[in-house]
């Protein structure tokens, strides 16, 4: 019943964090502006109630897992986030309502299904038997009547998988990851081919190479 | 930068709905043509110096988010790429490309047989498209392998990043012609544009303003001749008198309705807000709404699909800088021993790690820690994304929906389903990309088999008024002093992207409307 076993996988840029650029010529004031304003998200909900928020974090633990130490993206926040602040997507399938009762409904209908086939609400389930369940959702295999008619599987790819995976990826911790340069104005890029690398890009650790990309790293700025 | 405005109860001569990439040459030309223009758009007037992040979930400030319902066999993303809410519409956030349609497609149906044909002859078309490209200081290619001479870009190519030069290796290996892409940004300073800096984040907005979207290429030049534009006004109806003439627009601002007048209205919202705000405007004597005497208002709706193929380099590519698209083949546009109709083309890619996600999920279903070491992999892939040729259907439609938006307008439904022919180019192309993708060597290659851009169609032209919407001028045929301009008009999408050739038509329709006016016929 952890929330999270997932790694960081910290080797393959190693100590590479876009932050220590907030202050160079690759970020404008807009930007950490808009990049402090997301870390500094409040963490307690806003839209979703405390039986919601516990499914919900359960899910997002599972969609994209993260260490048990260290720093973490706060996703169930951004989740919340995006429908207090009315973030829209700009579309809607006929077939699922607006974002917000998308996800209470959904949520709720999560919950039943771990109640029907396990006997407990969904986070007090065991991490398999959640994945199995998301499993089925994306296989469109959800059908208990909380849904009250919702496509399990559109609600899986355009709520849960969007929401959640969207904010992992739009935030500093999942940049440094990927090794993602980041921010780039007004400074941009200069080094354009194959196997070149801006001084102020991330450093790819190469087999027996791992302590010069650490220390090149830790120049990025 | 002062700028003039008119006052509500004196008619303007021209008043027009939309300032991207139809709209905004039209309120600049009709300007500096000594016409008195207000320019409408529902979105902000951004100052990209100021206002633009260097993030991708910010700059969803760009889009039309307000919600469209989708329906069909093929529900369409919207919201997105497709869409523009901002002074500028979309071509604030295009990814700049800017291409000449192939001669024959203005005339598909007689030449080609598929499709419709264009009322426009594509020689004079191809002097707009010179002067549109003059107009946007288009970067590209001392030689452009396709189509008729044309000639030299404005300025020079830029530089071809990695992911660039991986498709110039494919289609080498493949034995057909590439060419660095033309591109509306500029290589070389230009005004108070300086050179692209390689930034990366072109379709999150340009943040120093290199790209020559209509906002800095059009939009200050409409100010200087006296147009205004008037931002955050959201446009609901257009007022039609008893004798069948627009009078002008209900638009709101500040939360309040209020009324325009005008001698002339122009709609140029695109391929859904020109359809919904025409349908919306009907009155006792214009039932189905306004230019709709056809029926084809809000029909034939059409977009482009833009499926890819994605693999893994050995090498570190770091697609993310430059402009995504820095090289493309046409090759497939004029090559006409295929087994279905239409053309494509494709480009290099380069998307930033949200969208980047998007594709992972929705092409390949992954989640959890699955998605996050194939994530991790984002500095070495490599992509070919294609822009192909639907076929108008009159069953794709845009309609009201019941469902109304925070300005209590019914919203637009978009309904779309690819065709047999659809599908048959998306394939063929898919494994064309594939092929060119194995001869540089890449792994793990995967098909995004669902996504689409473009939209075109919904008010097209044409030469009988039973089966168009609008005349060559970009006149409505059923309200004399109505008129569209923009990529509903589109009776074929092509199979390249369609912003430059927005732009030539919106610079034709200055010049006709000129034109008119010299001989009193408007």
């Amino acid at each position: 019943m952890t929330d999270h076993d997932g790694t960081r996988n910290p080797d393959r840029y190693p100590d590479y964090d876009v932050m220590s650029k907030q202050f160079s010529p690759s970020w404008n004031e807009v930007t950490r502006k808009v990049v402090h304003a997301r870390l500094a998200v409040p963490r307690e909900p806003r839209f979703f109630n405390q039986g919601e928020w516990d499914t919900l974090q359960a899910v997002c633990a599972r969609i994209m897992p993260q260490p048990a130490t260290g720093a973490i993206i706060p996703l169930p926040a951004y989740v919340d986030a995006k429908i207090t602040e009315k973030h829209e997507d700009g579309y809607r399938y006929a077939s699922l309502p607006h974002q917000g009762e998308a996800w209470q409904r959904g949520l709720a209908a999560l919950d039943q299904e771990a109640a029907d086939s396990h006997g407990a609400r969904y986070h007090l389930l065991t991490p398999e038997q959640q994945d199995a369940l998301l499993q089925r959702m994306q296989d469109g295999k959800l059908d208990c009547s909380a849904w009250q008619g919702m496509p399990c599987k559109l609600f899986f790819e355009h709520r849960v998988i969007a929401d959640i995976t969207h904010a992992y990826y739009a935030h500093p911790i999942a940049w440094n990851e990927i090794g993602f340069g980041g921010p780039a104005s007004p400074r941009g890029y200069v080094r354009m081919g194959l196997n070149r690398r801006d001084p102020w890009e991330a450093a790819e650790a190469h087999p027996g190479k791992e302590a010069h990309a650490r220390r090149e790293n830790k120049r990025v700025g | 930068m002062p700028m003039r405005q008119y006052s509500e109860d004196e008619a303007v001569d021209f008043l027009v709905i939309g300032t991207g990439a139809g709209g905004a040459p039209l309120i600049a030309g009709l300007a500096e043509g000594g016409f008195s223009v207000v320019g409408f758009d529902a979105g902000p007037w951004f100052r990209p110096l100021e206002e633009f992040a260097s993030d991708e979930q910010e700059q969803n400030k760009l889009y039309w988010t307000d919600t469209r319902v989708v329906d069909g066999a093929n529900p369409m993303v919207m919201g997105g790429k497709n869409s523009g809410k901002a002074v500028g519409g979309s071509t604030v956030h295009f990814a700049m490309v800017s291409l000449r349609f192939r001669p024959d497609w203005f005339k598909s149906r007689t030449t080609l047989g598929y499709g419709a044909d264009w009322p426009l002859d594509w020689r004079e078309m191809w002097d707009y498209y010179t002067k549109a490209e003059q107009a946007l200081k288009i970067s590209g290619p001392v030689v452009y392998p396709w189509g008729p001479k044309r000639p030299r870009y404005p300025y020079r190519a830029h530089e071809l990043n990695s992911a660039a030069e991986l498709l110039g290796r494919g289609a080498e290996a493949m034995g057909i012609r590439w060419t660095p892409t033309p591109l509306a940004t500029v290589s070389a300073p230009r005004g108070d544009s300086p050179p692209c800096v390689y930034r990366g984040y072109c379709r999150f907005g340009c943040s120093t303003n290199a790209k020559q979207s209509a906002l800095v290429a059009f939009v200050p030049r409409a100010v200087k001749a006296g147009a205004e534009i008037r931002d955050l006004a959201m446009v609901g109806r257009i007022e039609v008198d008893s004798s069948g003439r627009a009078t002008g627009v209900h638009y709101i601002r500040e939360g309040k309705w209020r009324f325009q007048r005008a001698h002339n209205v122009i709609v140029a919202g695109y391929a859904v807000e020109t359809p919904r705000l025409l349908l919306a405007s009907a009155t006792d004597r214009y039932r189905d709404g306004l230019a709709n005497s056809s029926g084809l208002v809000g029909k034939n709706l059409m977009t482009q699909s833009n499926q890819a193929v994605f693999g893994t380099m050995q090498q570190e590519v770091r697609w993310n800088k430059g402009p995504p698209s820095l090289s493309l083949t046409e090759h497939w546009n004029y090559d006409d021993r295929k087994d279905f109709s239409g053309g494509y083309c494709w480009m290099a890619q380069g998307p930033l790690p949200v969208e980047w996600v998007t594709v992972q999920t929705g092409s390949r279903g992954l989640w959890g820690q699955k998605l996050i070491d194939e994530m991790e992999k984002y500095n070495h892939q490599v992509g070919l994304k294609m822009v192909g040729e639907m076929l108008p259907d009159e069953r794709n439609t845009v309609t009201l929906d019941d469902e109304v938006d925070q300005y209590g307008l019914r919203v637009a439904r978009v309904t779309y389903s690819w065709g047999d022919n659809d599908k048959a180019l998306i394939q063929h192309a898919l494994s064309q990309m594939q092929t060119s993708l194995e001869a540089v060597s890449a792994t793990d290659i995967f098909r995004q088999e669902n996504d689409t851009n473009h939209l075109g169609g919904t008010a097209r032209m044409g030469n009988d008024r039973r089966n168009s919407v609008v005349n060559a001028d970009c006149r409505s045929w059923d309200i004399p002093n109505l008129w569209v301009c923009d990529g509903s008009v589109f009776p074929t999408v092509g199979g390249v992207n369609p912003s430059l050739t927005i732009t030539a038509i919106a610079m034709r329709t200055v010049d006709r409307i000129k034109q008119m006016a010299k001989r009193g016929e408007l």
